[in-house]
């Protein structure tokens, strides 16, 4: 008897935690969308949805600005990641893990120093720029700061490694000797790769997309550090409501819109693939 | 070795990885070196000469000194509770079939791949809900949820690679469940474990976006530097992020070194068959 109720003893203390500052938090948060009110006068549970309609309304451009940096942010990543993730997987050889090891480098500096050191690079006297243009290779008057330019490289950036290393992980579970079974069978290199790699590839890129694109779209970082009044995105507005503001309501529907909005892309392509996989690759 | 692609592909993949991995790693060179820059202007943009000058006066900025300070008690504090916490859950999990244990696995899923900003601006609702002050243990409670997580995920995947007839072999050698624990099964889990503590350290003192919502007027290291990007960053920023930086990698070489030795111990003694998994130093 005492063995069966082993893992709950186990769990109880870790669960609670996640059950209570977790789960709860996200249930509270989309009930505080449906109140109305002001820090002065309270707020009051109207069960309303004028909250949600009325942020879409005022947030539409941040909204799909986000969706897009998060997509455009993802493509490229998965363009750059590829190839690497290849390299490394069938011909690191001995040295895979440093070559890992290297990409993973940028996770030892802070996230917003990292993002700095790029205002420090793209600034219009900066470093990069500045001697470009001292040596009449740019224009006088030619910026990278303050574009989407600078805010989707700053999130390509940021978030390259989560996209290389579950493309690896999967690689490297691929059993070498369906390579030798393709070529047997005559399969041309190309065959190969369409045919047995990319496919069993899939899972991995698809593990990496979740952990790009999520972070990518609710980004504010990249934004407020490399972008300009342009380039806000919802993570900024939902910022400046929560602790500038302090109109909680107000804040609290459009999070929980961007939550609602990335949880379904989430689930839908969990259910398609199971979290099994996605879980095992982004634990690495 | 089977080669899916002929070797003129060779070298160019070769290359571009390289070339990815400088691009990676230029801003942490930018942060370094501009630690040594003898700058007197407020924004340290422009490179004026080698200077120690910062090494020195490191912590001539008081806010910043207390908010670095709040980082690293805070990333300690957090690690103890999450690894006690996480292991227990990592290790029912990988040990145990028991009821509500998919459920428990849809949490752990939801929490790697929600949006941090809604795992934050959730966690404030809850606390403004409750009347709860935010400050340094508002923001201890925050990470403590999110590393749970990551230390379970770790110390599971090392449960996978643990024979379990171990354990009953052990058992049936009249071994109690403590004995059994501490002399079979912590040796196997420990990897993981010390894989998930760096991994929840790592996590906590570079956490941003939870800790901005959760944070109050207390400053962690991340926040300050965020706040100081529209000021001026000043170099002690620079040289705190490269100290940390420094520390990080010692810490995981010391990590991987260790491991090594321990196999090769292991294997000599020919007591568990080397199972392979989560020998990767794990960093992100």
């Amino acid at each position: 008897m005492r063995k069966r109720l082993a893992p709950y003893w186990l769990v109880l203390p870790g669960g609670l935690w996640l059950a209570v500052f977790f789960v709860i938090p996200m249930v509270v948060m989309v009930m505080v969308s449906f109140e109305s009110g002001s820090l002065e006068s309270g707020f009051t549970l109207t069960g309303d949805w004028h909250n949600f309609t009325s942020m879409i309304d005022h947030y539409h451009d941040q909204l799909i600005r986000s969706f897009k940096y998060g997509l455009v942010t993802t493509v490229i990543t998965i363009m750059l990641a590829y190839p690497m993730a290849y390299w490394i997987a069938f011909r690191g050889g001995r040295h895979k893990s440093t070559y890992l090891f290297l990409i993973l480098l940028p996770f030892f500096v802070t996230f917003v120093i990292r993002t700095i050191s790029w205002q420090f690079l793209l600034a219009d006297d900066g470093i990069l720029l500045g001697h470009l243009k001292d040596w009449g290779l740019l224009p006088e008057g030619f910026h990278v700061i303050a574009t989407s330019y600078a805010v989707i490289g700053g999130l390509v950036y940021n978030f390259l490694p989560f996209m290389v290393l579950p493309i690896y992980v999967a690689l490297e579970r691929i059993d070498r000797s369906l390579l030798e079974a393709a070529s047997d069978l005559f399969a041309s290199r190309r065959a190969a790769f369409t045919q047995v790699v990319l496919p069993l590839s899939l899972p991995g890129v698809f593990a990496g997309v979740i952990l790009t694109f999520v972070p990518a779209a609710s980004d504010y970082v990249n934004a407020s550090i490399l972008g300009g009044t342009g380039q806000i995105m919802i993570g900024n507005i939902i910022e400046t409501l929560y602790l500038t503001n302090s109109d909680y309501p107000h804040a609290a529907a459009l999070s929980s819109i961007l939550l609602a909005a990335l949880l379904l892309g989430i689930f839908v392509y969990a259910k398609a693939l199971g979290t099994k996989d996605v879980m095992d690759v982004s634990a690495g | 070795m089977s080669r899916p692609l002929g070797t003129r592909d060779g070298w160019f993949l070769r290359s571009y990885t390289w070339v990815v991995i400088a691009w990676l790693s230029l801003p942490i060179l930018v942060m370094v070196v501009f630690g040594f820059n003898d700058t007197t202007s407020k924004f340290n943009f422009v490179w004026q000469g080698w200077t120690l000058h910062w090494y020195r006066d490191l912590f001539a900025i008081p806010d910043l000194t207390t908010a670095l300070v709040n980082s690293i008690t805070i990333a300690v504090i957090v690690t103890l509770a999450s690894v006690v916490l996480g292991t227990m859950i990592g290790y029912a999990m990988g040990k145990y079939r028991f009821r509500g244990r998919g459920a428990l696995d849809l949490v752990l899923f939801a929490n790697v791949a929600a949006p941090e900003i809604a795992m934050g601006t959730g966690l404030l609702s809850l606390f403004l809900s409750l009347g709860i002050p935010r400050g340094y243990w508002t923001v201890v409670i925050a990470h403590i949820m999110f590393d749970i997580v990551y230390v379970a995920i770790t110390v599971r995947a090392r449960m996978a690679a643990f024979d379990k007839s171990l354990e009953e072999a052990a058992h049936d050698l009249g071994a109690g469940a403590f004995t059994t624990f501490r002399l079979v099964t912590f040796p196997v889990l420990l990897p993981g474990v010390v894989a998930g503590a760096l991994l929840a350290f790592a996590l906590s003192i570079d956490d941003f976006i939870i800790t901005d919502f959760n944070a109050g007027a207390m400053q962690t290291f991340p926040l300050w530097v965020y706040g100081s990007s529209r000021v001026g960053t000043p170099p002690q920023v620079n040289v705190m992020g490269t100290l940390i930086f420094g520390f990080g990698i010692l810490l995981v070489l010391a990590n991987t070194l260790l491991l090594r030795r321990s196999r090769r111990q292991t294997r000599s003694r020919s007591l568990v068959d080397d199972a392979g998994l989560a020998e990767e130093p794990v960093a992100s």
